[in-house]
């Protein structure tokens, strides 16, 4: 869509016969502007995910006030939220930050680019697949977008969609909208399963001679483990909403109790997908911050094995936890009892995780650069999401804080201070990869520092008032007197939620001044170990000359007291003939 | 200063969860602070400076093997301890009711009904409320929840209670108020546009006070409590789904 004026100078040698202009940057089978593609959709996305966020925030704050430039938009109330658009904004928010911007940027865009170059292969194994997938995508999207201007509005359900209310439409008053979020998420299902099965095959078959699994780099790892899940719980979401759109048109009972549907029924399917899908977004960004961490700190990645087996860890226990999102709902209290026991557990690679990045620190030669200031704010807003965790997972705290703004405050610091974090300090470190250019320092610290300090200012103070009672999806909290005291704090929080956005300029700004003008991208700035440092920035079609880089060591082969430099990359060999390599 | 903002509490299985949630409280804050001096100390003492080289590790594994079995312990210590109150509240029969009281939610009002002298639900002389629910203070009170509808969810902050209504079902909840007062019954689960402002009130009598609202109201006597089942809207939405769920 928006890819060629993002790659112009992408595009260089290697191909004997040019493949034009369409074939380059429209239906391209090369993962790395596949890559880009998905990349653009996602900030795409983000820009209205944002805005979508801002109207919330506005009528929280002020309630029922106009809402500056609105009026435009909503000519009827004079730039008012009614109750219905409230509903709306939030439903449509959360679909199009989970499915359309953290899903594409993470999973799509950095799997997609990162996974032949690190792995040392010159594409995807199905090349065509992938094309496929990033378009089915972006219809995904489109029919997404389609629902704001169907008669009715568009969904209102809640990213739940929790039926009956979403599968009748008389209980919302959304007819077509809802459909249309049931259809787009079942393209954006079995576009999710291409990539998915590209990205399983790509890393087990195609690894470059000497990448064995374990000198695979962390990211590849958790792309890896993100696929497995997204081929296995994708398929699940995929045919709920084709259940809760036959509810919707054809008249079938699945959710409906008069006709001996069950309305839990549902909010199993859904949370069998659900949890799975927090670490679908949140397990890449683990992955990056791993990646980065022990660039800047000029240090191996501390423990290793450990961060891999604690990722597969948290990919097993992810299918047996997400019935701790239905402890009030009427399921079964001893079910409720068992899939405690199981969310306590799932804290503990967690856990690991984060005293693994410690140590990965400690001992370090930390260069404070922008794309480790970004996984360094991953690292800490992810123990605060982490730990705000364990008070839902106690099932009798969870009766009280379920379905309040603690919720939402665990969910932010989760998918926002985890993975949108995390996709920046990606965004900020592939970006000369990427695209062949640096990014501008100084506008990123800009950028680092205002997201961090207002991400906090919007998002801490959700778990005061959680605590204090206030539900979450109202549309108006004074009208409850036990939440009229914390009403300031609706104030101060939706302040911060504007200049966050404000925030965001610098990076726009950075991005785009960057691709045409910044300056010309060395191969390898950071002084990287790993493989995809060793191609051209941006690599060409292909990646990699006649022949494929050879893999001698692990990924994160920093100081060795042995070496030189204060690196090893991957493909160096070692010195001395017929030494072992050191690591892994 | 998360715990200074619980709502009073004024029910008997509240102080439970209360106690958990600051107990959680302290071992999560005690760990975030650890865990963000550690990283603070490390960023300082680590910073870049000239001639210094990083120090040539890759891991430790019995540090690797304390910082599992230590999470792992806590955790489970945590889960122990939060078993017995969630068999209190959700899991056991609950204890024997001094007042049942049935509970209808539907898009957007609490529908409360009283048995009437005669003790039995679905008889003539039951008694039915809209969006109020009169209970005697230190009695075990039960709620049989259902809904008309969509999912609602019956929240009482101050008893820290909450219990979705799901049609087609109906889930017995109970509490016991500790302190007379008058206390607000938020709907906490989307159940349309009117979510918002789906409010009831929970009015805690002492025995006295209570006696003397239900000889009022609750006798066959009494004046019919307006009948709340009305507008058209709720005929079309149960002609929608093909009837409201009786089970």
């Amino acid at each position: 869509m928006s890819a060629p004026t993002a790659t112009a100078h992408a595009h260089t040698a290697h191909d004997h016969h040019d493949p034009g202009f369409v074939r380059t940057y429209v239906f391209s089978t090369d993962h790395k502007m596949i890559a880009r593609q998905f990349l653009f959709l996602g900030l795409i996305m983000m820009v209205l995910g944002g805005i979508l966020a801002l109207l919330v925030r506005w009528q929280l704050a002020w309630p029922e006030t106009a809402i500056p430039g609105m009026s435009v938009f909503l000519p009827e109330t004079g730039g008012i939220l009614e109750p219905s658009t409230y509903n709306m904004a939030f439903t449509m928010h959360a679909t199009i930050m989970i499915f359309f911007v953290i899903m594409p940027i993470l999973a799509g865009a950095f799997g997609n680019f990162l996974i032949p170059l690190m792995i040392g292969a010159r594409d995807m194994a199905f090349p065509l697949l992938n094309m496929l997938s990033i378009w089915v995508t972006a219809t995904a999207g489109v029919i997404m977008l389609g629902g704001f201007f169907v008669e009715g509005g568009h969904a209102a359900a809640g990213w739940t969609s929790y039926a009956p209310l979403s599968s009748v439409a008389a209980y919302t008053g959304v007819n077509w909208g809802q459909n249309l979020w049931c259809i787009s998420l079942f393209i954006m299902g079995i576009g999710s399963m291409m990539g998915s099965i590209n990205y399983i095959t790509t890393i087990i078959n195609m690894r470059a001679p000497g990448m064995s699994l374990f000198r695979m780099p962390l990211v590849v790892w958790s792309l890896f483990i993100t696929a497995v899940l997204l081929l296995l719980a994708l398929p699940v979401l995929t045919s709920g909403v084709a259940m809760l759109l036959f509810d919707r048109t054809l008249g079938t009972s699945w959710f409906h109790p008069s006709g001996g549907g069950e309305p839990l029924l549902w909010q199993h399917l859904f949370w069998y997908f659900g949890h799975p899908e927090v670490y679908i977004l949140i397990l890449p960004a683990m992955g990056i911050a791993s990646e980065i961490l022990p660039v800047f700190a000029r240090k191996p990645i501390f423990g290793y094995h450990a961060m891999a087996f604690s990722m597969i860890a948290i990919a097993f226990l992810s299918w047996i936890v997400y019935g701790h999102h239905m402890f009030v709902s009427g399921m079964n209290p001893t079910l409720g009892m068992a899939f405690m026991v199981s969310t306590m557990i799932i804290a503990v690679p967690s856990a690991i995780k984060t005293f693994n990045w410690l140590g990965t620190l400690w001992g370090g030669r930390i260069q404070f650069k922008v794309p480790m200031l970004f996984a360094l704010g991953f690292v800490s807003m992810f123990v605060i999401g982490g730990l705000s965790g364990i008070f839902m997972a106690s099932t009798p705290v969870d009766i009280y804080i379920q379905d309040t703004y603690f919720i939402v405050a665990h969910i932010h610091y989760v998918v926002f201070g985890g993975s949108i974090f995390g996709a920046f300090a990606a965004i900020y470190y592939w970006f000369p990869k990427m695209f062949g250019r640096m990014t501008n320092p100084a506008l990123g610290h800009l950028h680092f520092w205002g997201t961090l300090i207002f991400f906090n200012m919007t998002f801490f103070p959700m778990h005061i008032i959680g605590v204090g009672g206030q539900m979450r999806r109202i549309y108006n909290p004074m009208q409850y007197e036990f939440l009229q005291h914390q009403q300031h704090w609706n104030v101060f929080m939706t302040y911060g939620a504007l200049l966050l956005g404000l925030m965001q300029l610098p990076f726009v700004v950075n991005f785009f001044w960057s691709l045409f003008a910044g300056r010309k991208a060395p191969l390898n700035p950071w002084n990287s170990t790993t493989l995809e440092w060793t191609a051209p920035s941006p690599p060409p079609h292909l990646n990699w000359g006649p022949t494929l880089p050879t893999v001698y060591r692990g990924p994160y082969e920093y100081s060795d007291p042995e070496a030189a430099d204060d690196f090893l990359p991957q493909t160096q060999a070692p010195a001395r003939a017929g030494a072992r390599a050191r690591a892994h | 200063m998360l715990d200074w903002w619980l709502p009073e509490n004024v029910s008997t299985y509240g102080r439970d969860i209360d106690w958990l949630f600051h107990l959680i409280y302290w071992i999560t804050g005690i760990t975030a602070i650890l865990v963000f001096a550690a990283m603070v100390a490390f960023l300082v003492m680590y910073r870049d400076r000239p001639g210094r080289r990083a120090r040539y590790t890759h891991g430790n594994t019995t540090l690797e093997i304390v910082w599992t079995v230590v999470p792992s312990l806590i955790l489970v210590v945590l889960t122990f301890l939060s078993v017995p109150a969630w068999s209190r509240i959700k899991m056991q029969a609950p204890p024997p009711s001094d007042l049942a009281v049935q509970v209808l939610a539907k898009q957007f009002n609490w529908q409360v009904t009283y048995p009437g002298p005669d003790g039995k639900f679905g008889t003539a002389d039951d008694k039915t409320l809209l969006d109020e629910m009169h209970v005697p203070v230190n009695k075990v009170v039960h709620v049989h929840l259902r809904s008309q509808d969509v999912i609602h969810s019956f929240f009482v902050p101050q008893f820290r209670m909450k219990q979705d209504a799901v049609p087609g079902r109906e889930i017995t909840q109970w509490f016991e108020a500790t302190k007379p007062g008058k206390y607000e019954l938020p709907c906490a689960e989307l159940c349309g546009f009117g979510h918002s402002g789906m409010k009831g009130w929970i009015y805690v009598h002492t025995a006295d006070d209570y006696q003397k609202w239900a000889a009022e109201n609750l006798t066959a006597a009494a004046a019919p409590a307006a009948d709340p089942q009305e507008p058209t809207k709720d005929a079309a939405l149960a002609a929608a789904t093909g009837g409201t769920a009786k089970r």
